[in-house]
């Protein structure tokens, strides 16, 4: 299957990648790593007037902590976490996510900012972003502005992002003592979406109760979102396996999963239950104390 | 109980005038090719129809079965999920690029000596994505090389065969002592 | 250069590999002759629909549309599409098979019409300019709602869209469940799945009209059946029409069949007078090429509290899709009802199989075409008998087994299996497996909450397709005898041109061994030449495990022929009589004069030259044998799987997978183990991931590999294989076939070792964590 014809432009700077997405609206779309938007229009599931290829537009593909943040540019590509040390060590919460996105070829040229900007319910990067209080940037052409992860899925496939703007930054806050989290996802086989997926962010005191807790869900509604029941029976215990049990019940209440061929809601529901506990535990032993 | 319905597709796209080609120059197992393509073209078809390059092989249309992978700039890649235009300025290396003067890269006389390959369909694309990972770690554990051709789907080999083909391959890879 | 080491029974490196792995193979979809025309169809998103009217003239107007054609078009052109195999005495009913659907279309995928078009980015446009109104009908998906009495049937001759009832019984079957101690009965379903050869489906026809020739390149397992059945179809000559199936990317069954697209490209390229070639994507692969299995069974089996099998029953229903492709009724006829005995010497058995249209892809043969079925109810009940009876299922089996020194055996259900020693591959991959050790693990397990399971399958299964008074009186339009001849040329090197048509299994290097071996000859000057109807004699193809066993022993016939005649010339040229020579490293040596030789190369010239022949022998060593087998051939095995069950998700990992197979003499080791891994993982695949799902409209739900699950690296174990080598006395090789025995043997040893784990009868396949899941929170 061949797309439809379409323009493609590759601008040299983030000016006029901008300029192009103004000047096209929603007849334009961006071509990051292409992994999730060529599939789309092979299948002519979509029919751009123009593509604005922006893998040459510099200053868009970094992981660094820079002040109170981690900053990642959008064009970081999946596998660019996969080695990264800095994530291993202090961040491993994205290298799970790295290992269970897709494939290896697909995580060679897909990007962050194009898994984010997709929207997918099931999105693996959107869930585990919504464990942190993440903060993107936005580019248009009236500047720059940010986005909270909270409020940047909307629907499926559909974002706050205007047609005009770019997604070039994330930053959450720096990993600090305490901090540990992890990824989980069911999955029937490699490189499938997620049945259901865990994220989950904790900050433990050092007498490992739990001082902060952030639990989001893949696959269980229109958006990834947050599971906060979950993450009021936490906050405050000991991190440990009755606290975790709470949370876990919690979790799998506030979600709404729906049957289809990856499974029945009430699976579905039983291992988000499961899933939180497990990620749970692991995020506690990444916490280190 | 019959219905009357009218087109079966569910949404008649607009068949545009076809665009004007972009001047693109791909460099293809280290030699430079010119060509003019449309932005639409896939980089797989431009291998295989542009340039005559078969080897590359398309098995499916929802970039799974990884038969496409090339090397985009040494890192394994579907092409079938690339346009050729993104590939301007870029180096591919196809299966047809591995050999020189008729001699086998060792990743070929591996999967030869291990039965890495049945039908071969397959095969270009596994061979490129494993030669990536050996490149970088040419003593990768089992799990590692499972996961390096996760991205490739074979259905004749059951995987062991190709497993144990990439596993000798990177012995033979290794720098030889003194 | 003669030949000093023994090749027959050695892991030769395979001689295919060295295109295939500098990209050099040559594939339908890699050729463009010049001026080639590119067709795509337009298939009916509805799976029964009356067709209203067909609009093609939008699409006709598009620049570069050469041309639109629907069944109109065709008539008196290219006629129905047949089926090769009407069993007989099944009331079968034959409804007609249009190449492109005539007033109604029956499943969602069937051509409605197609576009001819300059490039195939044109002609895939102008498929969306296509305007067809559709008046949907009911649709029906399933075996049991499609028999149901009352409703409209898909084919008007087929009331209750049965196409067939088949029965097939031996000795006393009402007496053994009398007189049985216990009975258990259980349903399966062995469900629907998608081949999914990597090589889409891909055909290039060409008319010569100076020649009035017609060739075609086709992505097919048998082009000789090719030839046939569209010279059928097209009501053309059948000796000027040339197929070739060039290298071909797997097969699995799926590409046996005629298709429509096929025919009908071969029509456009007469119509057009240019190259006319069309490739499927993979979704069109997926809706419109033959799936496999779908059957629902229900199974009794009969024995006494001993453990001994006194009887077996089965009453099946087999989607055979829309139409009847090309050998869609005896897949679960008769490839299926002859084995349900599989290994144990059960004396009273009755299979009553209902063939059922549906509104569905057409159903023809897949890895293992019938076997699999059987084998997996039989290994599966007999599970369940061991579990009801609380008897290790090794026992089980040992109790019930033909015993070693009984073959050749004549089974209840009417066949004579040729050798076996089931007793002998049990044993060996209980060992190898360690069961003892492992059963005691499992009972300490079990203590403490753990779940694993042990899974036993030990099959027999019939393949080497055959011999032909016994397919022929089945109803296959075809004898399936091998067809070679094997040519020494003028400087010794030697050609071998075969009837089989290896996709993957490596006969290539395996037919020069068998000449190698024959001839004294280096593998290396030995060339396999297949898939070409102008080049080979003619040939039944690759499918069935019947490559190596038939086709592989007509070679050995006609190798040894060209012996004969090669002894018979060296004798007269030695002087010496023919008993006196002595043929070893290639060459004949006179007994006791080792100067006194003649190698086969010098034959072979002499032979060419043919100045100095004995009296009443012909030039040239050159010899043609069309061998007909005298019986199938047996393979047999047992393997075992244990697998670890996360009891919270119902997560099954495989922790061993052993593999002892028994498929005779062996001629090339590495490539037998080869067949018997992906045979094993395809069959694991259907048993953990795998299934064609339809929703209530017809429309394939898996009709992408987002959907339809197969296996990648990670997901398949490692397969530990050892084998038994148990010859067949019948073969001139003592060979039997490996292609399709891991795929039968596979499927019930993860199913039983997952029913082990948890405790609990049946679980349907395809065993999602979610089914384990469910049976878990039960308890």
């Amino acid at each position: 299957m061949q797309p439809h014809s379409f323009d493609y432009v590759r601008p040299q700077t983030l000016a006029r990648a901008i300029q192009v997405l103004s000047e096209n609206g929603s007849r334009a779309k961006v071509l990051a790593g292409g992994q999730s938007l060529i599939p789309v229009l092979k299948l002519r599931l979509a029919n751009p007037r123009v593509l604005v290829d922006i893998n040459d537009v510099p200053g868009l593909a970094f992981i660094e902590e820079r002040g109170d943040q981690l900053r990642i540019g959008a064009l970081s590509r999946h596998r660019d976490f996969e080695q990264s040390k800095l994530i291993r060590e202090k961040y491993p919460i994205f290298s799970d996510v790295a290992s269970v996105l897709g494939d290896p070829q697909v995580r060679n040229l897909g990007t962050i900012g194009g898994a984010l900007a997709h929207a997918d319910p099931a999105s693996d990067w959107g869930t585990a972003l919504l464990a942190f209080k993440a903060e993107l940037t936005a580019r248009g052409p009236n500047g720059a502005r940010t986005i909270p992860i909270d409020r940047f899925f909307k629907d499926p496939f559909t974002t706050a992002l205007r047609s005009s703007e770019l997604l070039t930054e994330i930053r959450i806050p720096k990993s600090k003592a305490g901090d540990g989290g992890a990824y989980l996802k069911l999955k029937r086989k490699t490189g499938d979406f997620a049945t259901i997926g865990v994220a989950v962010q904790l900050g433990l005191d050092a007498k490992r109760n739990v001082a902060g807790a952030r639990i989001a869900l893949a696959s269980v509604g229109p958006r990834p979102i947050r599971a906060p029941g979950a993450e009021k029976a936490l906050v405050g215990r000991k991190a440990g396996p009755t606290a975790f049990a709470d949370a876990a019940k919690m979790a799998s209440e506030e979600a709404h999963p729906t049957s289809d061929l990856r499974g029945s809601e009430e699976y579905k529901r039983a291992m988000i239950e499961v899933f939180t506990r497990r990620a749970l535990e692991t995020a506690t032993a990444r916490a280190g104390r | 109980m019959a219905t009357k319905r009218k087109k079966a597709s569910p949404k008649r796209k607009s068949v545009r005038p076809e665009n004007g080609g972009h001047m693109i120059t791909v460099a293809v197992n280290g030699r430079k090719f010119t060509r003019a393509v449309e932005p639409r073209v896939l980089l797989v078809d431009f291998i295989r129809d542009d340039l005559r390059l078969t080897g590359t092989h398309v098995g499916c249309d929802t970039s799974h079965c990884g038969a496409c992978t090339v090397l985009l700039d040494g890192r394994a890649v579907k092409s079938c999920t690339m346009l050729a235009v993104q590939a301007d300025g870029r180096e591919i290396t196809t299966i047809e690029g591995l050999s020189e003067h008729g001699r086998l890269h060792p990743i070929q006389e591996a999967f030869k000596a291990h039965h890495g390959l049945q039908c071969g369909f397959c095969t270009p694309g596994v061979v490129l994505a494993a030669l990536e990972l050996l490149r970088v770690e040419n003593a990768p554990s089992e799990d590692r090389i499972r996961t390096a051709i996760s991205g490739n789907i074979c259905r004749c080999t059951g995987y062991q065969g190709i497993v144990d083909s990439v596993a000798a391959a990177g012995e033979m890879m290794r720098p030889r002592k003194g | 250069m003669a030949q000093t080491t023994k090749v027959f029974g050695e892991s030769v490196l395979r001689k295919e590999d060295d295109r295939f792995l500098t990209g050099r193979g040559n594939f339908v979809a890699d050729m463009l002759p010049p001026g080639t025309v590119f067709a795509k169809f337009v298939r009916s998103p509805y799976a029964h629909a009356r067709i209203g009217s067909i609009n093609t003239a939008k699409a006709r107007r598009l620049p570069g549309v050469l041309d639109v054609l629907t069944a109109q078009d065709l008539k008196d052109q290219v006629g129905d599409i047949i089926t090769a195999w009407a069993i007989p005495n099944a009331n079968l009913k034959t409804p007609a098979y249009p190449p492109l659907a005539r007033e109604v279309v029956r499943y969602a995928g069937e051509a409605v019409a197609v576009v001819v078009a300059e490039s195939p980015f044109i002609a895939e446009n102008a498929l969306d300019l296509v305007e067809v109104e559709y008046d949907s009908l009911p649709v029906v998906t399933d075996v049991e709602t499609a028999t149901k009495k009352g409703g409209a049937p898909i084919h008007g001759d087929a009331p209750d869209n049965v196409a067939f009832k088949w029965t097939l019984a031996g000795g006393d079957v009402d007496k053994a469940f009398k007189e049985a101690d216990v009975v258990v009965s259980q349903r399966f379903v062995n469900q629907r799945l998608q081949p999914t050869a990597m090589e889409p489906r891909a055909a290039i026809a060409q008319f010569e009209p100076g020649t009035r020739e017609l060739t075609l390149h086709v992505t097919s397992q048998n082009p000789f059946v090719h030839r046939l059945v569209l010279s059928i179809v097209l009501k053309y000559p059948e000796h000027l029409i040339h197929v070739i199936a060039p290298d071909v990317g797997g097969g699995f069954g799926s590409k046996i069949p005629v298709y429509p697209w096929e025919a009908i490209v071969c029509h456009l390229a007469m119509r057009l007078g240019r190259p006319v070639k069309w490739v499927e994507d993979r979704m069109e692969n997926y809706v419109a090429t033959t799936h496999g299995r779908d059957h629902v069974q229900y199974v009794d089996l009969a024995a006494k509290k001993d453990g001994t099998i006194l009887g077996i029953r089965a009453r099946v229903l087999a989607n055979l899709g829309a139409y009847l492709s090309t050998a869609a009724p005896g897949i679960p006829t008769i490839l299926f009802g002859f084995m349900v005995g599989g290994c144990y010497a059960i004396q009273a058995g009755r299979v009553e199989v209902t063939g059922v249209f549906t509104n569905t892809t057409p159903v023809d043969a897949y890895r293992g075409a019938g076997r699999p079925e059987a084998l997996f109810l039989l290994e599966r009940i007999v599970d369940i008998l061991a579990r009801k009876l609380k008897k290790d299922p090794a026992d089980i089996r040992r109790k019930n087994f033909i015993p070693a020194d009984k073959f050749p055996y004549a089974t209840a259900m009417g066949l004579t299996y040729d050798s076996g020693n089931y007793a002998g591959t049990l044993e060996k991959a209980l060992d190898k497996v360690g069961y003892e050790k492992l059963r005691k693990e499992q009972a300490e397990g079990r203590r403490k909450g753990k779940l694993m399971g042990i899974g036993l399958s030990t099959y027999v299964e019939i393949c080497g397709l055959g011999p032909s008074a016994v397919v022929t009186s089945t109803g296959f339009a075809g004898g399936l005898w091998g067809a070679s001849t094997v040519r020494l040329h003028p400087t010794g090197k030697a050609t071998v041109y075969t009837g089989g048509h290896p996709h993957g299994q490596g006969e290539e290097t395996t037919f020069a061994q068998i000449v190698g071996e024959e001839l004294g000859l280096p593998v290396v000057d030995v060339d396999v030449v297949h898939g070409d109807t102008k080049l080979t004699p003619y040939g039944q193809g690759t499918y069935g495990s019947r490559t190596t066993a038939v086709e592989g022993g007509s070679i050995a016939l006609s190798a040894r022929k060209v012996k004969d005649k090669a002894r018979k010339i060296a004798a007269h040229l030695l002087e010496a009589r023919e008993e006196d020579l002595e043929f070893t490293d290639g060459k004949f040596v006179v007994k006791g004069s080792p100067k006194a030789a003649k190698t086969i190369q010098e034959i072979a010239w002499a032979a060419y030259m043919a100045g100095n022949m004995p009296k009443g022998v012909e030039p040239v060593l050159d010899a043609t044998t069309f061998y007909d087998p005298t019986n199938f051939v047996f393979p047999f095995g047992c393997h075992i799987c244990v697998v670890d069950v996360d009891r919270e998700t119902g997560q099954v990992k495989i922790r061993r997978y052993v593999a002892v197979d028994d498929v005779g003499n062996q001629i090339n080791p590495m490539i037998v183990e080869g067949q018997v891994h992906g045979g094993v993982l395809q069959g694991l695949a259907q048993a953990m991931l795998e299934q064609s799902v339809y929703d209530e409209n017809g429309n394939l739900l898996t009709n992408s590999l987002i959907e339809y699950l197969v296996p990648t690296a990670l997901e398949a174990p490692r397969i530990e294989t050892d084998s038994t080598v148990t010859p067949s006395p019948h073969n001139p090789l003592g060979v039997k076939g490996v292609g399709e025995t891991g795929t039968i043997a596979s499927s019930q040893a993860y199913v039983n070792a997952v029913c082990d784990a948890v405790g609990v009868d049946h679980i349907d396949m395809p065993i999602t964590p979610e089914k384990v899941w469910r049976v878990l929170q039960k308890k």
